[in-house]
């Protein structure tokens, strides 16, 4: 984009600085510059006097006040008697939960989608592109509170359970409780020695990555192949097995069981966290599921022909001519939908999910009167999560990317 | 010795009809369905999916009551069928909000001349009706907020004038673009100080013609919606152009404050930007400052999507080759006059699914403003099921404002695809 320049006829006036291409970039940005300042200089004196006004100042002291209410779902120990730090600290936990939980899903439900769209079957892929296209087309505040009404009306209450004839069962065996309070899955408890099978079980998927690269350079050297997929699942399954039952089992499942009008013990995913999680990580899959559709249909057709011309099998074409080159543009996208999804994690307050929005950003912004001070750590928080996702897809761009002049 | 040839066909055979199964209806079951058995295991689960889905939704629609008093009613006819008495009850507040029940007609007629508008830009064989679409924003506002009608058109007045001042200078005076947008918009500056408030008020006595005011809290349901989500379409494409512009520029002082704001607004949930429209903003005014707050979150909306709008079209101007920008740069045009005539043109046809999308997704979040407590469909919705005739409704409401959005949305994005298909140039 360079602007044609024309050689000096004449000396210096006053109306070159904006007639002339030579000077008028230079003048246009300190035109721009003032006036940004100005209007900066403006919105902090206005805040400034407001501030005056009401008697207030910008401290964020209250982050070690008593926070003073009950948080229900929470990964890390928390009263009311905690901080708002805490408290805070408490809701990032939350936010960075559903985000991390919902991707996955995400991911796994948008591959399957999008690989099925793309299938022969006639009914199948019309019975996906409705999928997509209910989930893209509707806003997901909405599909957030439909999954949440769906999971509170039509699950059975804990009582139902109760009885010699109940309304409800359990599922898998007596393990999965599902009801209208959330749902009730087996927790594993560690008895003593179990440190040391998580140690074994680090160790054997080390050895397995160090077995793949090891093939990797035989294949690279000799051209052979080794069976990478077999050596490395046995080497990640059967030491910590062997371990598990040598040990004496010490690991064993906690099942959830009724007590009064009740489930007890188990792991308590509550209908909020569910809601939020698969409604986001359904609608989030949907578009996930169309850029995988994409990033196929985009490797050219003559690329698997070529590769089937040089005799390599079917999987094989799949796995090292069509994948790598569709990953290289599955993934930054993909990757821009994980934090659209985390972002989208905000709108937790529609079914009461306690998150850093409704923490920092609800109780203890009421609470203290802080909004300045809250919303500024907020926004400071998912502008940290945006820039550390961010700076890893131009990570990712700057080693995958074809490079052009 | 002659060897006679004993048959010699004269004729060429008829080719024999293929194979039954190779053809019609079965040939496309064959291909399309069973063409091996994991496509035939998955034919039959699909089909399965779908009858227990039909098998319970369409006797459940079907047979739903229109015209019950209330929820408990319902129950008590049937309790297995819908209940879309409440859509009988409550569509007005579905579609209108709480503006006023005699006003009806004006949000009415501002949605039929909505639809009138946007032809011209849809469709190019209409383009000479372009005028309409110009005047429609402030007719859009003068219906939908009432007042004085001189209030609002004195607006267009004054803008007229000003690009009236702005093509004399340029034509008599001097050749300096620059120089005559300042003295244009000082022009204009000065004539909405001084000479339109009393030629307004002039206007009024001579010719009061008027609309009851009808304040903004009052707007909710899909008025409201479409309030914030087309002013937010309209607005945020000029200026998601040029923060893209703005970005790809040169000059780094621009550079950086285009880039700055891009990612800042990227990096945050729209519903903190909204949250500070209707909390925060107060602080960064003068103080005692006070405006509405649908126009705050219309701003909030349409700058939140303009950036992801910028980040669409930068996409599209990288796709661009190098040797357009230097093909236009050696012809002698200037920088906008490459933008306008070779870069944009091809940078936005590349970009309409992204463009589209943005749109689509700015219309969907149109849904968060019930979070700051404004009535929109999704807020709505609560307040109805807050209502003790209505308690307990869940689905009857929820599908039909979801199919409205889906109405919607799917027309966009059906809408690009057959743009796509137009401005297709090559193959």
């Amino acid at each position: 984009m360079s602007s044609p320049t024309f050689p000096p006829s004449e000396s210096f006036k006053f109306s070159m600085l904006l007639s002339d291409t030579r000077y008028r970039g230079m003048s246009l940005q300190v035109i721009t510059f003032i006036i940004f300042m100005a209007v900066f200089f403006w919105l902090v004196d206005n805040t400034i006097k407001n501030l005056a006004l009401l008697d207030k100042d910008v401290s964020f002291n209250f982050l070690w006040l008593r926070a003073g209410y009950d948080i229900n779902q929470r990964l890390i120990p928390y009263t009311s008697d905690s901080t708002h730090g805490m408290a805070a600290l408490v809701g990032i936990l939350n936010t960075l939960l559903v985000a991390f939980v919902g991707c996955i899903i995400a991911t796994v439900l948008g591959l399957f989608v999008g690989i099925l769209r793309l299938s022969k079957n006639w009914i199948v892929a019309k019975l996906m592109s409705a999928y997509i296209e209910g989930f893209r087309n509707v806003p997901v505040l909405l599909w957030i509170v439909m999954v949440f009404a769906l999971l509170t009306e039509f699950t059975p209450a804990p009582r139902a359970f109760k009885g010699a004839e109940p309304e409800a069962t359990m599922l898998f065996f007596e393990s999965i409780a599902i009801t209208n309070r959330g749902t009730y899955f087996p927790a594993p408890v560690l008895a003593e020695g179990a440190y040391w099978l998580l140690l074994c079980f680090g160790l054997s998927i080390v050895a397995s990555i160090y077995f793949i690269r090891y093939a990797n350079k035989q294949k690279k050297d000799t051209g052979k192949s080794l069976p990478t997929f077999w050596v490395s699942s046995v080497v990640i399954v059967f030491p910590t097995l062997i371990l598990f039952f040598a040990m004496g089992q010490p690991v064993s499942l906690e099942y959830p069981y009724l007590k009064g009008f009740n489930f007890k013990d188990g792991i308590h995913l509550r209908n909020s966290f569910l809601a939020l999680t698969l409604a986001l990580a359904f609608y989030t899959s949907a578009f996930i599921a169309e850029i995988v559709r994409a990033g196929i249909m985009a490797v050219s057709k003559g690329q698997s022909e070529a590769a089937a011309s040089l005799g390599l099998r079917p999987n094989k074409i799949m796995s090292l001519i069509i994948l790598p080159q569709a990953l290289r543009i599955i993934v930054p996208p993909l990757i821009s939908n994980y934090l659209n999804l985390t972002k989208n994690s905000s709108l937790a307050i529609a079914v009461g999910y306690m998150d850093v929005r409704g923490t920092l950003g609800g109780i203890t912004l009421n609470q203290t009167g802080r909004e300045l001070e809250s919303m500024l750590l907020l926004m400071g928080f998912y502008l940290a999560v945006s820039l550390v996702i961010s700076s890893f897809i131009n990570y990712f761009n700057r080693s995958f990317q074809i490079v052009v002049r | 010795m002659m060897t006679k040839i004993a048959f010699v066909r004269k004729k060429e055979i008829p080719p024999s009809a293929p194979p039954i199964t190779e053809v019609g209806l079965i040939g496309w079951l064959r291909q399309n369905l069973f063409s091996s058995w994991l496509n035939s295991i998955l034919t039959v689960l699909s089909v399965y999916f779908i009858i227990i889905m039909l098998w319970d939704f369409i006797p459940w629609a079907y047979g739903g009551h229109w015209n019950t008093k209330s929820l408990r009613e319902c129950l008590d006819l049937d309790p297995d069928v819908a209940c879309f008495s409440v859509l009988t009850a409550r569509w007005k507040q579905l579609l209108f909000g709480l503006y006023p029940a005699e006003e009806y007609w004006r949000p009415t007629l501002t949605f039929i001349f909505l639809l009138l508008a946007i032809v011209p830009i849809l469709f190019p064989k209409f383009f000479r009706f372009f005028w309409f679409s110009i005047i429609y924003p402030g007719l859009a506002v003068w219906l939908l907020w009432g007042g004085s009608f001189w209030s609002i058109s004195i607006v267009y007045v004054g803008l007229t004038l000003g690009a009236l001042f702005f093509l004399t200078v340029i034509r008599r005076y001097l050749k300096n673009y620059m120089i005559a947008a300042i003295l244009a918009f000082l022009f204009t500056a000065l004539f909405f100080l001084f000479i339109s408030n009393p030629l307004v008020g002039l206007l009024n006595v001579i010719l009061p013609i008027s609309l009851p005011f009808v304040e903004s809290l009052k707007m909710g349901g899909f008025t409201l919606s479409l309030i914030v989500g087309v002013t937010g379409i309209v607005a945020s494409f000029p200026i998601g152009i040029l923060l893209a512009l703005g970005r790809q520029s040169n000059l780094p002082v621009i550079k950086m404050i285009c880039v700055g704001f891009i990612e800042f607004i990227r990096g945050v949930p729209l519903i903190t930007l909204l949250f500070v429209a209707s909390v925060l903003l107060n602080y960064f005014l003068p103080p005692g400052t006070n405006f509405d707050i649908v126009l705050r979150v219309v701003i909030m909306v349409t700058l939140f999507s303009a950036a992801y709008m910028a980040e669409v079209i930068r996409g599209g101007l990288a796709g661009l080759p190098l040797g357009q920008h230097e093909a236009s740069a050696s012809l002698g045009l200037t920088y906008w006059q490459s933008q306008r005539l070779i870069i944009m043109p091809q940078a936005l046809k590349i970009s309409i699914p992204g463009i589209v999308n943005t749109f689509i997704g700015l219309f969907k979040d149109t849904t968060l403003v019930s979070i700051i407590s404004l009535r929109d469909p999704v807020g709505l919705a609560s307040t109805i099921r807050a209502d003790q005739k209505w308690n307990g409704i869940y689905w009857e409401l929820y599908v039909a404002i979801g199919f409205m959005f889906f109405i919607f949305c799917w027309g966009m994005s059906q809408y690009s695809q057959y743009l796509e298909r137009k401005l297709k140039t090559d193959k």
